[in-house]
Protein backbone atom coordinates (compact mmCIF):
# COMPACT_ATOMS: atom_id res chain seq x y z
CA UNK A 1 0.00 0.00 0.00
CA UNK A 2 1.11 3.71 -0.87
CA UNK A 3 0.69 6.98 -0.10
CA UNK A 4 1.17 10.71 -0.63
CA UNK A 5 2.04 11.77 2.69
CA UNK A 6 1.61 15.34 3.79
CA UNK A 7 3.22 15.26 7.23
CA UNK A 8 2.36 19.03 8.50
CA UNK A 9 4.37 21.82 10.20
CA UNK A 10 4.40 19.62 13.96
CA UNK A 11 5.31 16.18 12.44
CA UNK A 12 9.14 17.42 12.95
CA UNK A 13 8.74 19.86 15.89
CA UNK A 14 6.68 19.51 19.00
CA UNK A 15 5.02 16.30 17.72
CA UNK A 16 8.25 14.89 16.51
CA UNK A 17 7.46 11.32 18.01
CA UNK A 18 4.25 11.28 16.11
CA UNK A 19 6.60 11.48 12.75
CA UNK A 20 9.13 8.93 13.84
CA UNK A 21 6.80 6.46 15.26
CA UNK A 22 4.77 6.75 12.04
CA UNK A 23 7.34 6.33 10.05
CA UNK A 24 8.34 2.88 12.04
CA UNK A 25 4.94 1.73 12.06
CA UNK A 26 4.14 2.00 8.43
CA UNK A 27 7.40 0.78 7.83
CA UNK A 28 6.53 -2.11 9.50
CA UNK A 29 3.30 -2.34 8.09
CA UNK A 30 4.22 -2.23 4.54
CA UNK A 31 2.64 1.07 4.00
CA UNK A 32 4.64 3.30 2.11
CA UNK A 33 4.37 7.38 2.58
CA UNK A 34 6.21 9.09 -0.58
CA UNK A 35 6.33 12.25 1.11
CA UNK A 36 4.72 15.12 -0.81
CA UNK A 37 7.48 16.90 -2.38
CA UNK A 38 7.74 20.94 -1.00
CA UNK A 39 4.33 20.80 0.75
CA UNK A 40 3.15 23.83 2.69
CA UNK A 41 1.12 24.78 5.64
CA UNK A 42 -2.13 24.09 5.44
CA UNK A 43 -2.76 27.55 7.16
CA UNK A 44 -4.12 25.31 10.59
CA UNK A 45 -7.19 27.17 12.56
CA UNK A 46 -5.53 30.14 11.90
CA UNK A 47 -6.37 30.98 7.94
CA UNK A 48 -10.02 29.35 8.62
CA UNK A 49 -9.77 32.31 11.67
CA UNK A 50 -8.93 34.94 9.78
CA UNK A 51 -9.70 34.52 5.92
CA UNK A 52 -11.81 31.69 4.36
CA UNK A 53 -10.62 31.88 1.09
CA UNK A 54 -6.77 31.58 2.28
CA UNK A 55 -7.93 28.71 4.15
CA UNK A 56 -9.11 26.65 1.24
CA UNK A 57 -6.42 28.29 -1.32
CA UNK A 58 -3.04 26.92 0.88
CA UNK A 59 -4.04 23.38 1.26
CA UNK A 60 -5.44 23.30 -2.20
CA UNK A 61 -1.53 23.67 -3.43
CA UNK A 62 -1.06 20.35 -1.27
CA UNK A 63 -3.55 18.90 -3.57
CA UNK A 64 -2.17 20.30 -6.48
CA UNK A 65 1.24 18.29 -5.48
CA UNK A 66 -0.36 15.50 -5.09
CA UNK A 67 -1.75 15.41 -8.62
CA UNK A 68 -0.64 12.74 -11.25
CA UNK A 69 0.88 10.28 -8.60
CA UNK A 70 -2.46 9.01 -8.57
CA UNK A 71 -2.11 8.22 -4.64
CA UNK A 72 -4.39 9.33 -1.51
CA UNK A 73 -2.99 11.92 0.46
CA UNK A 74 -2.34 10.90 4.43
CA UNK A 75 -2.01 13.43 6.63
CA UNK A 76 -1.38 12.32 10.77
CA UNK A 77 -2.92 16.00 11.82
CA UNK A 78 -6.34 15.65 11.95
CA UNK A 79 -6.56 19.66 11.43
CA UNK A 80 -4.15 18.88 7.87
CA UNK A 81 -6.41 16.23 7.26
CA UNK A 82 -9.57 18.34 7.53
CA UNK A 83 -8.10 21.16 5.65
CA UNK A 84 -6.99 19.38 2.71
CA UNK A 85 -10.00 17.60 2.68
CA UNK A 86 -12.21 21.14 2.58
CA UNK A 87 -9.68 22.09 -0.19
CA UNK A 88 -10.52 18.60 -2.27
CA UNK A 89 -13.95 18.80 -1.71
CA UNK A 90 -13.93 22.51 -2.85
CA UNK A 91 -11.88 21.87 -6.26
CA UNK A 92 -14.26 18.53 -6.82
CA UNK A 93 -17.40 20.60 -6.74
CA UNK A 94 -16.72 24.24 -7.55
CA UNK A 95 -16.06 24.83 -11.14
CA UNK A 96 -15.07 28.17 -11.10
CA UNK A 97 -12.90 28.19 -8.28
CA UNK A 98 -11.19 24.67 -9.45
CA UNK A 99 -10.46 26.65 -13.04
CA UNK A 100 -8.79 29.68 -10.93
CA UNK A 101 -6.85 27.62 -8.60
CA UNK A 102 -5.39 25.70 -11.54
CA UNK A 103 -4.50 28.80 -13.25
CA UNK A 104 -2.88 30.08 -10.11
CA UNK A 105 -1.17 26.79 -9.19
CA UNK A 106 -0.49 25.30 -12.85
CA UNK A 107 -2.27 21.81 -12.69
CA UNK A 108 -5.19 20.17 -13.78
CA UNK A 109 -6.83 18.63 -11.06
CA UNK A 110 -7.58 15.17 -11.85
CA UNK A 111 -9.62 14.14 -8.69
CA UNK A 112 -8.01 10.58 -8.69
CA UNK A 113 -6.72 10.73 -4.82
CA UNK A 114 -8.26 11.46 -2.01
CA UNK A 115 -7.35 12.84 1.31
CA UNK A 116 -7.25 10.57 4.26
CA UNK A 117 -5.88 10.58 8.30
CA UNK A 118 -3.56 8.50 9.48
CA UNK A 119 -5.54 6.40 11.85
CA UNK A 120 -8.60 6.22 9.23
CA UNK A 121 -5.74 4.29 6.89
CA UNK A 122 -4.38 2.36 9.90
CA UNK A 123 -7.53 0.67 11.53
CA UNK A 124 -9.65 -0.86 8.17
CA UNK A 125 -10.63 -4.35 8.95
CA UNK A 126 -7.74 -5.59 6.78
CA UNK A 127 -5.27 -3.36 8.71
CA UNK A 128 -6.20 -4.19 12.07
CA UNK A 129 -5.65 -8.08 11.01
CA UNK A 130 -2.16 -7.36 9.84
CA UNK A 131 -1.66 -5.37 12.57
CA UNK A 132 -2.68 -8.24 14.90
CA UNK A 133 0.18 -10.69 12.77
CA UNK A 134 2.85 -7.89 13.65
CA UNK A 135 2.45 -7.98 17.59
CA UNK A 136 5.17 -9.47 19.37
CA UNK A 137 4.73 -7.81 22.87
CA UNK A 138 1.04 -7.49 23.16
CA UNK A 139 0.47 -5.05 25.97
CA UNK A 140 -1.59 -6.91 28.06
CA UNK A 141 -2.63 -5.05 31.53
CA UNK A 142 -2.44 -1.73 30.03
CA UNK A 143 -5.35 0.60 29.98
CA UNK A 144 -5.83 2.66 27.49
CA UNK A 145 -8.92 5.65 26.86
CA UNK A 146 -8.56 6.87 22.91
CA UNK A 147 -9.24 10.21 22.87
CA UNK A 148 -10.29 11.23 19.27
CA UNK A 149 -10.49 15.26 19.81
CA UNK A 150 -12.52 17.39 16.94
CA UNK A 151 -11.90 17.49 13.61
CA UNK A 152 -10.86 13.77 13.24
CA UNK A 153 -14.51 12.92 12.72
CA UNK A 154 -16.00 16.00 12.67
CA UNK A 155 -17.91 17.07 10.90
CA UNK A 156 -19.31 13.93 9.97
CA UNK A 157 -20.78 15.03 6.10
CA UNK A 158 -16.77 15.03 5.01
CA UNK A 159 -15.03 12.89 7.59
CA UNK A 160 -17.34 10.05 7.66
CA UNK A 161 -14.99 6.70 9.00
CA UNK A 162 -16.52 6.96 11.88
CA UNK A 163 -18.63 7.77 14.58
CA UNK A 164 -18.93 11.41 15.44
CA UNK A 165 -19.95 10.60 18.57
CA UNK A 166 -18.92 7.49 19.63
CA UNK A 167 -15.72 6.47 17.37
CA UNK A 168 -14.12 3.23 18.06
CA UNK A 169 -11.37 2.92 15.32
CA UNK A 170 -8.72 3.99 17.52
CA UNK A 171 -10.38 1.48 20.41
CA UNK A 172 -10.25 -1.69 18.12
CA UNK A 173 -6.62 -0.78 17.45
CA UNK A 174 -5.70 -0.61 20.90
CA UNK A 175 -7.32 -3.81 21.38
CA UNK A 176 -5.75 -5.50 18.64
CA UNK A 177 -2.07 -4.35 20.24
CA UNK A 178 -3.47 -6.77 23.44
CA UNK A 179 -4.12 -3.47 25.28
CA UNK A 180 -7.28 -3.27 27.12
CA UNK A 181 -9.76 -0.33 25.18
CA UNK A 182 -11.13 1.66 28.11
CA UNK A 183 -14.36 3.19 27.31
CA UNK A 184 -14.88 6.82 28.73
CA UNK A 185 -17.34 9.76 27.93
CA UNK A 186 -14.78 12.31 26.80
CA UNK A 187 -13.05 10.68 23.38
CA UNK A 188 -14.65 13.14 21.17
CA UNK A 189 -14.29 16.56 23.95
CA UNK A 190 -12.04 19.31 22.19
CA UNK A 191 -9.21 20.37 24.27
CA UNK A 192 -9.24 23.54 23.28
CA UNK A 193 -6.86 23.46 19.80
CA UNK A 194 -5.07 26.53 19.16
CA UNK A 195 -6.20 28.83 22.15
CA UNK A 196 -2.96 26.84 24.15
CA UNK A 197 -1.13 30.14 23.74
CA UNK A 198 -3.48 32.68 23.31
CA UNK A 199 -5.58 31.34 26.19
CA UNK A 200 -4.16 29.24 27.96
CA UNK A 201 -6.37 29.31 31.03
CA UNK A 202 -8.85 27.79 28.64
CA UNK A 203 -7.02 24.81 27.66
CA UNK A 204 -5.28 24.13 30.91
CA UNK A 205 -9.09 24.01 31.90
CA UNK A 206 -10.01 21.86 29.31
CA UNK A 207 -7.16 19.26 29.67
CA UNK A 208 -7.59 19.08 33.04
CA UNK A 209 -11.14 17.83 32.42
CA UNK A 210 -9.70 15.31 30.60
CA UNK A 211 -7.19 14.12 32.30
CA UNK A 212 -9.46 13.69 34.94
CA UNK A 213 -11.95 11.80 33.35
CA UNK A 214 -9.41 9.43 31.79
CA UNK A 215 -8.07 8.88 35.42
CA UNK A 216 -12.06 8.50 36.87
CA UNK A 217 -12.05 6.04 33.39
CA UNK A 218 -9.18 4.19 35.60
CA UNK A 219 -6.77 4.87 32.53
CA UNK A 220 -3.34 4.22 32.12
CA UNK A 221 -2.74 6.24 29.39
CA UNK A 222 -4.48 8.43 27.13
CA UNK A 223 -3.58 7.46 23.21
CA UNK A 224 -4.37 10.13 20.62
CA UNK A 225 -3.92 10.79 17.08
CA UNK A 226 -3.05 14.75 16.96
CA UNK A 227 -0.01 17.01 17.58
CA UNK A 228 -1.91 19.56 18.96
CA UNK A 229 -4.25 17.15 21.34
CA UNK A 230 -1.07 15.78 22.15
CA UNK A 231 1.04 18.85 23.68
CA UNK A 232 -2.04 20.54 25.06
CA UNK A 233 -2.73 17.15 27.21
CA UNK A 234 0.77 16.62 28.01
CA UNK A 235 2.04 20.11 29.06
CA UNK A 236 -1.42 21.96 30.22
CA UNK A 237 -3.25 19.25 32.47
CA UNK A 238 -3.01 20.42 36.28
CA UNK A 239 -3.35 17.53 38.11
CA UNK A 240 -1.29 15.62 41.26
CA UNK A 241 -1.37 12.71 39.50
CA UNK A 242 -0.83 13.42 35.83
CA UNK A 243 -1.76 10.93 33.21
CA UNK A 244 1.02 9.99 30.18
CA UNK A 245 -0.41 10.98 27.02
CA UNK A 246 0.86 8.77 23.78
CA UNK A 247 0.29 8.77 19.85
CA UNK A 248 -1.12 5.46 19.20
CA UNK A 249 1.45 4.80 16.58
CA UNK A 250 4.07 4.86 19.90
CA UNK A 251 1.69 2.21 21.51
CA UNK A 252 1.60 0.27 18.23
CA UNK A 253 5.78 0.61 17.96
CA UNK A 254 5.67 -0.77 21.72
CA UNK A 255 3.75 -3.71 20.84
CA UNK A 256 5.68 -4.28 17.77
CA UNK A 257 8.99 -4.25 19.71
CA UNK A 258 10.24 -1.61 17.31
CA UNK A 259 13.70 -0.27 17.53
CA UNK A 260 13.64 3.62 18.94
CA UNK A 261 10.65 3.19 21.01
CA UNK A 262 13.14 4.45 23.77
CA UNK A 263 13.70 7.53 21.97
CA UNK A 264 10.02 8.43 21.02
CA UNK A 265 9.16 7.84 25.39
CA UNK A 266 11.65 10.07 26.16
CA UNK A 267 9.88 13.14 24.48
CA UNK A 268 7.11 13.26 26.13
CA UNK A 269 6.49 15.97 29.73
CA UNK A 270 4.51 13.64 31.61
CA UNK A 271 6.79 10.66 31.65
CA UNK A 272 5.08 7.85 29.91
CA UNK A 273 7.90 4.98 30.95
CA UNK A 274 7.38 4.71 34.63
CA UNK A 275 3.38 3.43 34.09
CA UNK A 276 4.71 0.73 31.43
CA UNK A 277 7.10 -0.48 33.65
CA UNK A 278 4.58 -1.25 36.44
CA UNK A 279 2.14 -2.58 33.79
CA UNK A 280 5.86 -5.09 32.88
CA UNK A 281 5.56 -3.32 29.13
CA UNK A 282 9.31 -2.18 29.33
CA UNK A 283 11.71 -3.72 31.37
CA UNK B 1 -23.97 42.59 28.93
CA UNK B 2 -27.30 43.88 28.13
CA UNK B 3 -26.61 46.71 26.10
CA UNK B 4 -29.85 47.11 23.88
CA UNK B 5 -28.34 48.48 20.06
CA UNK B 6 -30.51 48.82 17.48
CA UNK B 7 -31.56 46.14 15.09
CA UNK B 8 -29.62 45.56 11.14
CA UNK B 9 -32.42 43.70 9.61
CA UNK B 10 -30.63 42.73 7.23
CA UNK B 11 -27.74 41.05 9.71
CA UNK B 12 -29.36 37.55 9.59
CA UNK B 13 -29.73 36.99 6.22
CA UNK B 14 -25.99 38.29 5.39
CA UNK B 15 -24.82 36.13 7.87
CA UNK B 16 -26.68 32.74 6.92
CA UNK B 17 -25.44 33.92 3.00
CA UNK B 18 -21.79 34.44 4.27
CA UNK B 19 -21.21 31.16 5.89
CA UNK B 20 -23.92 28.88 4.11
CA UNK B 21 -25.38 28.07 7.55
CA UNK B 22 -29.02 28.20 7.57
CA UNK B 23 -29.08 30.16 11.07
CA UNK B 24 -32.54 31.66 10.57
CA UNK B 25 -33.78 27.87 11.27
CA UNK B 26 -32.75 27.95 15.17
CA UNK B 27 -35.37 27.01 17.15
CA UNK B 28 -32.99 27.60 20.31
CA UNK B 29 -32.68 24.19 21.84
CA UNK B 30 -29.64 25.19 22.68
CA UNK B 31 -27.93 21.48 22.41
CA UNK B 32 -24.80 23.82 21.00
CA UNK B 33 -24.07 25.30 24.18
CA UNK B 34 -24.51 22.29 26.15
CA UNK B 35 -21.97 20.80 23.81
CA UNK B 36 -19.29 23.23 23.29
CA UNK B 37 -16.11 22.97 25.36
CA UNK B 38 -15.33 26.83 25.39
CA UNK B 39 -18.81 28.28 26.25
CA UNK B 40 -17.80 28.31 30.12
CA UNK B 41 -15.51 31.18 29.02
CA UNK B 42 -18.15 33.00 26.52
CA UNK B 43 -19.67 36.49 27.19
CA UNK B 44 -22.64 35.27 25.27
CA UNK B 45 -22.96 31.66 24.71
CA UNK B 46 -22.83 30.04 20.64
CA UNK B 47 -27.03 29.72 20.97
CA UNK B 48 -27.03 33.29 22.37
CA UNK B 49 -24.90 34.28 19.34
CA UNK B 50 -27.25 32.48 17.01
CA UNK B 51 -30.54 34.32 18.52
CA UNK B 52 -28.68 37.54 18.06
CA UNK B 53 -28.09 37.06 14.60
CA UNK B 54 -31.74 36.68 13.90
CA UNK B 55 -32.44 39.36 15.98
CA UNK B 56 -29.73 41.77 13.91
CA UNK B 57 -28.29 42.79 16.97
CA UNK B 58 -25.06 42.87 14.48
CA UNK B 59 -23.28 45.47 17.02
CA UNK B 60 -23.50 43.06 20.07
CA UNK B 61 -22.53 39.83 18.41
CA UNK B 62 -19.39 41.54 16.39
CA UNK B 63 -18.08 43.14 19.36
CA UNK B 64 -18.36 39.99 21.43
CA UNK B 65 -15.43 38.51 22.75
CA UNK B 66 -17.22 35.00 22.13
CA UNK B 67 -16.55 35.16 17.93
CA UNK B 68 -12.92 34.83 19.29
CA UNK B 69 -13.20 32.02 21.55
CA UNK B 70 -14.59 29.58 19.07
CA UNK B 71 -12.04 26.89 17.88
CA UNK B 72 -13.90 25.52 15.15
CA UNK B 73 -14.24 22.36 17.18
CA UNK B 74 -17.62 21.14 15.16
CA UNK B 75 -19.31 19.74 18.47
CA UNK B 76 -22.43 22.45 17.44
CA UNK B 77 -22.51 21.64 14.30
CA UNK B 78 -22.65 18.10 14.32
CA UNK B 79 -25.14 18.14 16.97
CA UNK B 80 -27.70 20.67 15.85
CA UNK B 81 -31.28 19.11 14.72
CA UNK B 82 -31.60 21.96 12.31
CA UNK B 83 -28.18 21.51 10.92
CA UNK B 84 -26.97 24.70 11.39
CA UNK B 85 -22.81 24.48 11.31
CA UNK B 86 -21.86 27.17 13.92
CA UNK B 87 -18.54 26.69 13.10
CA UNK B 88 -18.64 28.51 9.73
CA UNK B 89 -20.51 30.84 11.33
CA UNK B 90 -18.44 31.97 13.86
CA UNK B 91 -15.78 32.36 10.73
CA UNK B 92 -18.05 34.38 8.97
CA UNK B 93 -18.68 36.64 12.24
CA UNK B 94 -14.64 37.42 12.66
CA UNK B 95 -14.43 38.36 9.19
CA UNK B 96 -17.26 40.46 9.33
CA UNK B 97 -15.71 41.97 12.60
CA UNK B 98 -12.53 42.57 10.93
CA UNK B 99 -14.07 44.10 7.80
CA UNK B 100 -16.38 46.44 9.98
CA UNK B 101 -13.58 47.60 12.26
CA UNK B 102 -14.56 45.86 15.40
CA UNK B 103 -11.95 45.28 17.42
CA UNK B 104 -10.67 41.40 17.81
CA UNK B 105 -9.70 39.25 21.07
CA UNK B 106 -6.18 40.79 21.27
CA UNK B 107 -4.51 37.21 22.24
CA UNK B 108 -6.76 35.16 20.11
CA UNK B 109 -5.48 37.67 17.21
CA UNK B 110 -1.82 37.86 17.20
CA UNK B 111 -1.70 34.67 17.36
CA UNK B 112 -3.11 33.74 14.46
CA UNK B 113 -1.84 36.92 12.31
CA UNK B 114 1.89 35.80 13.99
CA UNK B 115 1.06 32.27 12.52
CA UNK B 116 0.06 33.18 8.85
CA UNK B 117 2.65 35.36 8.68
CA UNK B 118 5.06 32.97 9.54
CA UNK B 119 3.39 30.29 6.76
CA UNK B 120 3.61 33.62 4.45
CA UNK B 121 7.53 33.84 4.99
CA UNK B 122 8.54 30.52 5.04
CA UNK B 123 5.43 28.34 3.53
CA UNK B 124 5.54 26.51 6.71
CA UNK B 125 5.12 27.72 9.99
CA UNK B 126 8.57 27.85 12.27
CA UNK B 127 7.18 28.29 15.38
CA UNK B 128 10.22 29.83 17.47
CA UNK B 129 9.94 33.08 15.06
CA UNK B 130 5.95 32.67 14.95
CA UNK B 131 5.93 32.73 18.97
CA UNK B 132 8.46 35.57 19.08
CA UNK B 133 6.59 37.57 16.78
CA UNK B 134 3.26 36.31 18.54
CA UNK B 135 4.74 37.47 22.61
CA UNK B 136 5.84 40.89 20.84
CA UNK B 137 2.45 41.56 19.39
CA UNK B 138 0.46 40.22 22.51
CA UNK B 139 3.24 42.31 24.68
CA UNK B 140 2.77 39.27 26.64
CA UNK B 141 6.67 37.84 27.04
CA UNK B 142 7.23 35.89 29.72
CA UNK B 143 4.09 33.63 29.47
CA UNK B 144 4.69 29.83 29.25
CA UNK B 145 8.63 30.57 28.92
CA UNK B 146 9.41 26.95 31.28
CA UNK B 147 7.30 25.24 28.97
CA UNK B 148 9.02 26.46 25.94
CA UNK B 149 12.47 25.72 27.06
CA UNK B 150 11.38 22.00 28.40
CA UNK B 151 10.34 21.72 24.54
CA UNK B 152 13.60 23.49 23.37
CA UNK B 153 15.50 20.52 25.67
CA UNK B 154 14.07 17.79 24.32
CA UNK B 155 14.22 18.64 20.96
CA UNK B 156 10.95 19.34 19.75
CA UNK B 157 11.46 22.87 18.70
CA UNK B 158 13.63 23.96 15.49
CA UNK B 159 15.81 26.92 15.53
CA UNK B 160 16.05 27.18 11.76
CA UNK B 161 13.03 27.92 9.49
CA UNK B 162 12.40 25.72 6.49
CA UNK B 163 11.88 27.99 3.51
CA UNK B 164 9.93 26.38 0.65
CA UNK B 165 10.78 26.57 -2.79
CA UNK B 166 7.79 27.15 -3.98
CA UNK B 167 7.28 29.96 -1.78
CA UNK B 168 6.31 32.78 -4.49
CA UNK B 169 3.29 30.36 -5.48
CA UNK B 170 2.25 30.62 -1.55
CA UNK B 171 2.35 34.47 -1.76
CA UNK B 172 0.28 34.74 -4.64
CA UNK B 173 -2.41 32.49 -2.46
CA UNK B 174 -2.05 35.21 -0.20
CA UNK B 175 -3.75 37.86 -2.78
CA UNK B 176 -6.98 36.73 -1.53
CA UNK B 177 -8.07 40.57 -0.48
CA UNK B 178 -9.14 39.84 3.24
CA UNK B 179 -9.03 42.30 5.65
CA UNK B 180 -5.99 43.03 8.30
CA UNK B 181 -6.18 44.97 11.53
CA UNK B 182 -2.89 46.13 11.64
CA UNK B 183 0.73 44.58 10.22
Amino acid sequence: MKFAYYPGCTIGTTAVEFGLSTDAVCEALEVELVELEDWNCCGASSAHSLDHELSLRLPARNVALAQGTGLDIVAPCPACYQHILAADIKLREDEEWRREMEGVLGFTYDGEGRPRHLLEVLSTPEMIEAVRQKVTRPLEGLRVVSYYGCVLVRPPEITGWDDPEHPVRMDLLMEAIGAEPVDWSYKVDCCGASLALSRSDVVTTLSTRLAEAAREAGADVIACACGMCQINLDTRQALEERVPVLYFTELMGLAFGLPGVGKWLGKHTVDPRPVLRERGILP
Amino acid sequence: MAVAYEPDPTFGQAVQERSGAPILRCYFCQKCTAGCPVAYAMDYKPAQIVRLVQLGQKEAVLSSGAIWLCVGCETCGTRCPNQIRLAPMFDTLRYMALEGGYKPEPSVYALHRSFLDSIRLWGRVHELSMLMAYKLRSRDLFSDLAMGIGLILKGKISFLPERIRGLSQVRKLYETGASEVER
